[in-house]
């Protein structure tokens, strides 16, 4: 349960950038595989997650303007209306990069609520640019932020455990 | 790590909200012309050349577990199959024949009415990729793009009849927009009596409906709605849908008519994209009289 304790004071090595494009174009694949019907529904948005992960943890390094270039790419990727995604994971960056002082200092279920606010976001964007182009609002598109939040606490000690991994090993 | 409040010691550009506001700005900018003018296409196509890849890679394991499920098939199996397709073509054969000494009938007869021929078209396979990551919109993404000529507007069918319509190149992919994508129109026509009129996708997964009917329509359940032909896009003559359900309301100027696609919209992984449809003939351009405008004009303001 230490992961579960107020994030400890201990030092992390710094990130190599190869793994922070990894992760994203990892993301990238995950958004891509088939998913279909109610899992499309209930599909996470991976690539918000991982943006969401680097820019809260190396806010220096990956930020705005990063997250705008991934959202762009989330777009074609989608086949969605150009800027759609850049303009959420805007948002969403600006979160992270906001409230990462804050949220470093939380422990696990802290952040994850904290997260759910930003995730709300940057579906809410969705939701409107739907609205604004079809003239309807879907409610279900918001079910994919409450499992893309549900996938927070995961992901961060997945990417914690990897980080000492490397470190170990060095 | 030092603390911005007081001073700042590293110039680090722009401040976040400076950032946020930009970048807003740009991408609400970037929707608004998407949106309105599509002049992003060809953008979108080069950034495509980026994301393919991953989108190719991310449907290999789906596809792997066919291959694998294919692998393993029995050699009864395989029996099976083959003496029922042999049966099925020879059925087709004879109806195939008949069919020729049809088409040939119907060419001189309409050489005799000095009527312009029926079109023939060509078509290729292609293989769907995926479905649309978003869920109110049906749309697929298949296998070929550019690069095997498939072209903007090109009519996608599988055995059984329309499923829908080139909207994007890229170089590798095209995307497809269904016949059931809410609003997406197919002019068609009652095979019973001929009566034409346009069918409209619901955005529903499965659904159709013919709008603008008057209630007095000549229009039954079970009425199969074939391609018209009479846009240029689609050739005519193909199945698209059957009649399900009609409301008939004295209330409402227009029936409320539902149909089924009877294409599997949602089911293949083959599909069928026509190519070498003959153009429309250009639409001549009106000889009015002269003074004939002036005259209606006139008359109307009387």
């Amino acid at each position: 349960m230490a992961y579960l304790s107020p994030s400890t004071p201990e030092l992390q090595r710094p990130v190599s950038n190869t793994f922070i494009v990894l992760s994203v174009l990892v993301a990238l694949f995950l958004n891509a595989l088939p998913w279909e019907g109610v899992w499309l529904v209930l599909r996470p948005d991976f690539v918000a997650l991982v943006m969401l992960y680097w820019c809260t943890h190396t806010p220096l390094r990956v930020g705005i303007g990063l997250s705008w270039v991934a959202g762009m790419l989330a777009d074609v990727a989608d086949a969605s209306l150009f800027g759609q995604h850049a303009l959420a994971y805007t948002l969403l960056a600006f979160g992270g990069v906001v409230l990462h002082r804050r949220l470093q200092m939380f422990d696990l279920r802290q952040q994850t609520t904290q997260v759910l606010g930003i995730f709300a976001l940057t579906y809410g964007v969705y939701v409107l640019v739907h609205w604004q182009v079809s003239g309807y609002v879907m409610w279900s598109y918001l079910l994919g932020c409450l499992t893309s939040t549900l996938l927070w606490a995961p992901l961060s000690i997945m990417f914690m455990a990897m980080r000492r991994a490397r470190v170990e090993r060095e | 790590m030092g603390s911005p409040q007081t001073f700042q010691f590293f110039n680090r550009g722009p401040s976040p909200a400076a950032r946020l506001v930009f970048f807003v700005v740009l991408s609400l900018l970037l929707m608004f012309v998407d949106a309105r003018y599509g002049y992003l296409e060809s953008s979108r196509g080069a950034l495509s050349m980026l994301v393919s890849p991953i989108q190719q890679l991310a449907t290999m394991p789906a596809k792997l577990w066919h291959q694998a499920g294919e692998f393993f098939v029995t050699q009864r199996g395989l029996v099976e199959e083959n003496y029922s397709l042999r049966e099925r073509h020879n059925r087709d054969a004879a109806q195939l024949s008949q069919l020729q000494s049809l088409q040939q009938e119907n060419r001189q007869l309409r050489n005799l009415l000095a009527l312009p021929q029926r079109s023939e078209f060509s078509a290729q396979p292609v293989e769907i990729l995926y479905a649309e990551r978003d869920v109110f919109k049906r749309k697929l993404l298949v296998a070929k793009g550019a690069d095997a000529q498939i072209k903007l507007g090109q009519v996608v069918m599988d055995d059984m009849g329309i499923v829908g319509q080139v909207t994007r190149v890229y170089p590798w992919i095209s995307e497809v927009t269904l016949i059931t994508e809410k609003d997406h129109a197919v002019p068609v026509q009652v095979v019973r009596n001929g009566l034409r009129t346009i069918v409209f996708g619901a955005g529903d997964t499965s659904q159709l409906s013919l709008r603008y009917m008057p209630v007095s329509s000549d229009i039954q359940n079970g009425d199969v709605l074939v391609t018209s032909g009479i846009d240029g896009v689609y050739p005519p003559g193909i199945p698209v849908a059957k009649v399900v359900k009609i409301e008939r309301d004295a209330a409402y100027p227009f029936a409320r008519i539902s149909c089924l696609p009877l294409a599997g919209v949602d089911r293949n992984r083959q599909l069928l994209i026509l190519s070498d449809l003959p153009p429309l003939l250009a639409q001549p351009t009106e000889e009015l009289p002269p003074g004939a405008g002036v005259d209606a004009k006139t008359g109307g303001n009387d």
